[in-house]
């Protein structure tokens, strides 16, 4: 296991410097010079020059790399263009929004599709699995945003349950917080859920068809012991990979979402960023999904070894 | 009252009829041998007693097991049947076991779900269930997974698992099929072992008549979902009246008329030639030590010569294989055909041809047979005539206008033919046949043997023949080499191989090889 769990975390450091590395290089080649945005098109050059210097652009492209990645270590991100202020706060603001978004959502989509997945293997051929199909399909095929909408109107201009957008701040209360966030989370949560339930079912249905559950079936299980017992955690390696990528989209990509219900997300934020050449946010932030999605994958990575002991073994 | 009694046992699957009328018999403590080619129904009525059958079957007749009839049974109490009164063992010892769970898990998973115990003292019976089955604690803990076991400590443990709870009857479904000749023979002594010791009676599934001979008390023929013919086992082959019975007999000791010339010429040189692969690391920083899996092995086979290499699993056979054919790198010796370098000169690839085992996984099944034959001419940088095309598949026995078919449209001695079509389009001097015939019935394996034979002496072709089964060997090599832990151990005629063998390992897996009695003497 130790092994594994080295060689793992070895990947992970070298993906997070080759990562680190494009950004910068990518911010690098984009055109228009922060500080004359920053300054107006009537600022003088001597003033552009002095903020240039200020804002270290005057450094060699090493040397600005390596005070970049310095202070990332040490939490110091900067200081945001157009903000005025330390991107690490601004970051943190946000990260307030979209972390417990993802994480809510992410809940909602494997409460939703585990038992629904499993339901539709068990059953196969049956009107439940059909149905089961049927409505994944329609969850897949469905927008978002406009499933959004849909829930906007309903629930929060008819019934009046919700309200329609905003987020009133964790200091309003752990559950009004989480209020805010629940039509944003269920909008989220909708396709990603048809998309697990539909892998559940398939992963489920090719362990099914193993002979180590005929096997057990010749024991004497029935077909429900056989379920649990066997299938389900054979079944997850691929369902695994699945609730992975869908946590690190749902970190960075509910850009959409947040803008239906006025979140002050991670989303928006670099939208905003980039259409303002707040260059130093947006390195900071992309690198902070980089890293969450390799420690997402890294956290796959173990959890693949604890369902599957042949994964120890070959490291 | 019969233990197992399977009286007019029909049953269908969607409405397409499987079994017609069967009825078998088996006595506590008899072994009862079923016997039939693929297709003949023997596993669907083994299944049928488990009910553990597809969707959509339907079974007639009368099943009744230890005085219970299962086909009136509810699910329930088959449940409680199922691994109590009848454990069942399996073909594929590789797949038959979670792949997630100890061996102890799975065993100790028999007795819990039948006895109410602890789980200390489920698995104390696991591990005792275990040791008989040959996987003592000190060598075999109950923590191991299945992948760290071989195919047949494997097998020992589905067997570990079935006989748990000293079921009244065991049915093996082809349990050595995919085993080992030596390793078979084991299997098959412990089997009668447990019958034996626990007055369990045992319903033992083949395609092989050898493999039960030695074995059962009864045997009953099996073809198309009927029985042919049953007998008691050691007078069968003197008293058997169905022509299928005799057919199978035939095809089993099948010796196909080799005419072929051979020359003193030299196609294939091996000169000691070494094959390592990077063995696993011991520690994290510790160089991997390399596993030699051809270790110093030479031989010469001369043009027209059809040369059998035996050997177990793990023996090296493969890698070797993989190493004539230029498709791995050796690490020392040389390897020449017809004086060029296999690995150096790429004109030596045209010159020789393989064919593979499975005739199922071996085709593209995307594309028509005409371009599956016509592949190894991309080699040449060149499309083959149709006349090429239609030339291969007539000297295989195949139509030419098969060659607009898809290949799942053929059966898979059919498939096997259209292997060797796909070997001899390129007029090749030597042909590989890696374990070509492992997967066939005895009846088309004989079809196949006597192909290979016809087209030897027709186009002078020499043959490397790989395979783990002695009986082929036997038929058709005319030398033959013992390949044991990357080495050749023995080589000779193989008419002095057999009869006089040197080595005791080669001693060891004739005598494992189960032998059918002979049918001199008997009328046909």
């Amino acid at each position: 296991m130790l092994p594994y769990l080295i060689k793992r975390l070895g990947s992970l450091i070298v993906s997070l410097l080759v990562a680190s590395l494009v950004i910068f290089a990518c911010i690098e080649v984009v055109p228009g010079d922060p500080a004359s945005f920053m300054l107006g098109i009537n600022a003088q050059p001597d003033t552009v020059d002095a903020l240039r210097e200020e804002l270290g652009l005057n450094q060699t492209i090493a040397q600005r790399y390596m005070s970049w990645i310095t202070g990332l270590l040490t939490g110091d991100m900067g200081t945001s263009y157009t903000y005025r202020s330390p991107v690490s706060d601004i970051v943190a603001d946000r990260l307030q929004v979209s972390l417990p978004l993802a994480l809510y959502a992410l809940a909602l989509t494997v409460l939703v599709a585990f038992p629904v997945g499993v339901l539709a293997a068990a059953r196969r051929g049956s009107a439940t699995d059909l149905s089961v199909m049927g409505v994944t399909q329609l969850g897949i095929a469905v927008p978002n945003f406009w499933f959004a909408i849909l829930m906007v109107i309903v629930f929060a201009i008819n019934l009046g349950w919700f309200s329609a957008g905003g987020f009133p701040g964790w200091d309003a209360g752990f559950f009004a917080g989480l209020k805010a966030l629940t039509l944003p989370a269920v909008a989220l949560a909708l396709p990603q859920a048809s998309i697990l339930a539909r892998v559940m079912r398939s992963s489920l249905l090719d362990t099914l068809s193993e002979d180590y559950i005929r096997s057990a079936r010749a024991k004497g299980l029935t077909k429900r012991q056989v379920m649990w017992r066997h299938a389900l955690r054979n079944a997850m390696i691929p369902v695994l990979t699945i609730i992975g990528l869908q946590f690190s989209f749902l970190l960075a990509g509910a850009i959409i979402i947040e803008n239906v219900f006025f979140l002050p997300g991670l989303g928006r934020l670099v939208f905003q960023a980039i259409t303002q050449r707040d260059l130093i946010v947006v390195e900071s932030v992309v690198m902070l999904l980089v890293f969450a999605v390799i420690l997402v994958n890294f956290l796959v990575d173990l959890a693949y070894a604890w369902v599957d002991p042949r994964l120890r073994a070959r490291s | 009252m019969s233990l197992l009694s399977i009286q007019d046992l029909s049953l269908s699957i969607h409405g397409t009829p499987i079994l017609d009328r069967v009825s078998i018999d088996i006595e506590p403590g008899e072994v009862c041998g079923v016997i039939g080619e693929s297709g003949s129904g023997k596993s669907l009525t083994a299944f049928s007693v488990m009910q553990l059958l597809p969707d959509g079957a339907v079974c007639s007749g009368a099943i009744r097991l230890a005085g219970t009839d299962i086909l009136q049974a509810d699910e329930q109490a088959l449940c409680n049947m199922r691994g109590k009164t009848v454990g069942m063992v399996f073909q594929e010892p590789m797949t038959a076991l979670n792949p997630v769970q100890t061996i102890g898990q799975q065993v100790a998973e028999t007795i819990r779900i039948h006895r109410k115990t602890s789980r200390a003292e489920a698995m104390a019976l696991a591990a005792e269930s275990l040791a008989r089955c040959e996987l003592p604690q000190d060598r075999f803990p109950l923590s191991r997974y299945p992948h760290e076991l071989s195919g047949g400590q494997r097998q020992r443990v589905v067997i570990a698992m079935a006989i748990a709870l000293r079921p009244k009857l065991l049915i093996a479904d082809e349990p050595t099929t995919a085993l080992d000749v030596t390793t078979q023979a084991e299997i098959l002594s412990l089997l009668k072992q447990l019958v034996t010791e626990d007055g369990m009676g045992l319903m033992l599934i083949t395609h092989d008549l050898a493999v039960v001979t030695d074995i059962a008390d009864h045997i009953v023929i099996m073809k198309t979902g009927e029985v042919v013919e049953r007998g008691r086992a050691e007078t069968l082959h003197r008293e058997m009246q169905h022509p299928y019975t005799k057919a199978l007999f035939e095809a089993s000791t099948h010796q196909p008329e080799t005419a072929g010339q051979i020359e003193d010429t030299v196609l294939l040189s091996v000169k000691n030639v070494v094959r390592d692969y990077t063995g696993a690391r011991t520690s994290l920083f510790a160089k991997p030590t390399p596993f030699r899996a051809v270790n110093d092995v030479s031989f010469n086979l001369h043009k027209g010569e059809c040369l059998g290499l035996v050997g177990e699993s793990g023996c090296g056979k493969s890698t070797l294989t993989r190493a004539i054919l230029g498709l791995d790198d050796i690490q020392g010796g040389s390897i020449k055909l017809n004086g060029l370098d296999v690995h150096a000169d790429e004109s030596a690839r045209q010159q020789m041809q393989v064919v593979f085992q499975d005739p199922y996984g071996s085709f593209n099944p995307r594309h028509k047979v005409g371009r599956l034959v016509s592949e190894p001419f991309f080699r040449l940088g060149r499309q083959a005539t149709d006349d090429e095309i239609a030339d291969s598949l007539i000297s295989v026995g195949l139509k030419a206008t098969d060659q607009d078919k898809y290949i799942h449209e053929f059966s898979g001695g059919q498939r096997q033919r259209i292997a060797i079509a796909r070997a001899l389009i390129i007029k090749p001097d030597l042909i590989i046949l890696d374990e070509a015939v492992s997967a066939l019935d005895v009846s088309i394996r004989a079809q196949i043997l006597d192909l290979l034979a016809e087209l030897s002496s027709e186009r002078g072709l020499t043959y490397l023949f790989i395979t783990h089964d002695l009986t082929v060997v036997k038929a058709i090599a005319d030398r033959v080499l013992v390949m044991q832990g990357g080495q050749i151990i023995e080589q000779g005629e193989t008419e002095t191989v057999f009869s006089a063998p040197q080595q005791d390992y080669t001693k060891k897996l004739i005598a494992a090889a189960p032998e059918l009695p002979s049918l001199e003497g008997v009328s046909a």
